[in-house]
């Protein structure tokens, strides 16, 4: 995989994606962006083809053993490219890394191994609640139980013996992705997860400039039902995003991914200061 | 070439710093901001929930013994929880929303002194105030084992009600029957059964003769050492 263009853009900006569960950091009438993604789709609109970018993420109240409100993130973004594709790149990519590190070509994560050097699982969500979630995923949506039975039952059985990616996620859980042509229940969005860490979020992404408004909408109107911060909808991104070409997009949590090469138990001893350090 | 690049600069910064011990729950530190009051009840939020915190559950007292924040991709914030019952030792595993508030459960710590058993009850006498109340003896676990008269214990009460007795560290007891030393014994027992005045039965060494004042750990119940009379 090669050909990328490392590239820079701001991490304080005036509208981030306006999304149900992810609350940004105020700082001084604009936000600490919660991804670099509005500002790098940008780039692809304006002819960048492979862009990457490693930089400081901020989502307030996130804090637990695999969160810290300040993380960092690699992003990287494909034009003429779908999630498909993705799922074969972040292979490539992650391949080659414990050998980098002096190790065999397996992953020991907390008890639990994947082996990187086979066929990697992959899994539609569907499929995950099935064999796992002990109800069918529309059942789950139904109840109003998605997010806890993902958490609880699902992905601690994830990525164990090889890396798995998930697919197909319900297209409301992936505002800024596109919609399967064949399903439109579903967007073309996985997460890639090894030993039971989730590592990465990836789409084919969304560049229909009208149905993307609609769905940030649907968001923000979920956001002030809840008495959360309604931002501005990113009026710039929305205009160039009829120049963006098909592409596709990932984001992966490089703290995480330190974990996991390093089975570190919790984020904390990765990072040289936890917020509660300073 | 970005595989390279990325993880060896992490790593660096990882070895350089000191790595502190495994820690598998995460104190939050948002109590002042989140906090909030329900008429005059000052509630907590679930973020607020950490390890060793106390709140009002269906009624029943529990402390959190185990706490984290979980997040699915793009789903939302998920507070898992384990808490014990401090009444009768349940354990919980429960995952809330944000949003979810508790009460705290309100508890008292009191001095007393234990004065005497009747039926299944033991009394107790509070320092200050000379009230007695009753604790069942269910709710005294293995301090039973150590009550005599006038042993000055920490009673926690729960809405008025005796739940716990905290007894001392170190407690002074008279043996009332052990079998004596017999000399020239050669089955190499390092230890043999006494019964205290209380009615616990516990190992002590040999050497150690009926009418005899043992001193007893009492966090792990074991014999410490021969109270020199």
């Amino acid at each position: 995989m090669g050909g990328y263009l490392e590239v820079e853009t701001p991490l304080r900006i005036p509208a981030p994606a306006p999304e149900a569960h992810i609350e940004a950091i105020p700082s001084d009438g604009w936000f600490l962006h919660t991804s670099p993604e509005l500002c790098m789709k940008r780039m692809l609109a304006a002819g960048y083809g492979r862009i990457f970018q490693i930089c400081r993420c901020w989502r307030d109240g996130e804090r637990g053993a695999l969160h810290l409100p300040e993380f960092t993130m690699l992003e990287w973004y494909r034009v003429a490219a779908d999630y498909r594709s993705l799922m074969d790149e972040c292979e490539t990519l992650l391949r080659s890394l414990p050998r980098v590190l002096g190790q065999d070509c397996s992953v020991r994560y907390q008890g639990k191994e994947a082996d990187l050097s086979g066929a990697w699982e992959r899994l539609s969500v569907s499929e995950a609640f099935a064999r796992y979630g002990g109800m069918a995923m529309e059942e789950a949506l139904v109840k109003d139980l998605f997010d806890e039975i993902m958490v609880r039952e699902i992905e601690p059985r994830l990525g164990i013996g090889q890396p798995t990616f998930i697919y197909d996620y319900p297209a409301e859980r992936g505002a800024l992705a596109r919609r399967r042509g064949d399903n439109p229940a579903v967007a073309e969005r996985f997460e890639l997860y090894i030993c039971g860490l989730e590592l990465a979020n990836a789409f084919s992404e969304l560049t229909d400039a009208a149905e993307q408004r609609a769905r940030f909408s649907l968001e923000a109107a979920y956001r002030g039902s809840m008495q959360r911060t309604v931002y501005p909808l990113p009026e710039k991104f929305l205009d160039e995003l009829g120049d963006m070409p098909p592409s596709a997009g990932i984001a992966m949590g490089v703290d995480r991914l330190v974990m996991v090469l390093l089975d570190a138990a919790t984020i904390d001893e990765v990072v040289a200061f936890t917020p509660e350090e300073l | 070439m970005l595989a390279i690049k990325l993880p060896v600069l992490r790593v660096k910064t990882f070895y350089l710093g000191e790595i502190s011990g495994s820690v598998t729950t995460i104190a939050c530190d948002k109590i002042s901001k989140s906090n909030y009051k329900e008429g005059n009840q000052l509630m907590y939020s679930v973020a607020d929930l950490r390890k060793g915190l106390k709140i009002t559950l269906d009624g029943d007292p529990y402390i959190v013994i185990a706490f984290d924040f979980a997040k699915p991709g793009k789903g939302q914030a998920l507070y898992r929880t384990k808490m014990r019952n401090m009444i009768n030792g349940t354990i919980l595993d429960r995952t809330y929303r944000s949003g979810e508030t508790f009460e705290p459960a309100s508890l008292e710590d009191r001095k007393m002194q234990y004065l005497y058993k009747e039926d299944d009850h033991y009394c107790f006498m509070d320092n200050q105030s000379y009230e007695q109340i009753h604790v069942d003896e269910n709710s005294l676990g293995d301090a039973k084992n150590y009550l005599i008269d006038n042993l000055p214990v920490d009673v926690l009460l729960f809405k008025g009600k005796a739940i716990g007795v905290d007894v001392p560290n170190f407690v002074n007891l008279r043996v009332v029957q052990t079998d004596p030393w017999a000399k020239g014994d050669t089955s190499g027992s390092d230890s043999k059964p006494a019964t205290v005045e209380t009615g616990y039965v516990l190992r002590v060494p040999p050497f150690i003769e009926e009418g005899e004042l043992i001193t007893i750990d009492t966090r792990t119940g074991e014999y410490s050492t021969r109270v020199k009379g």
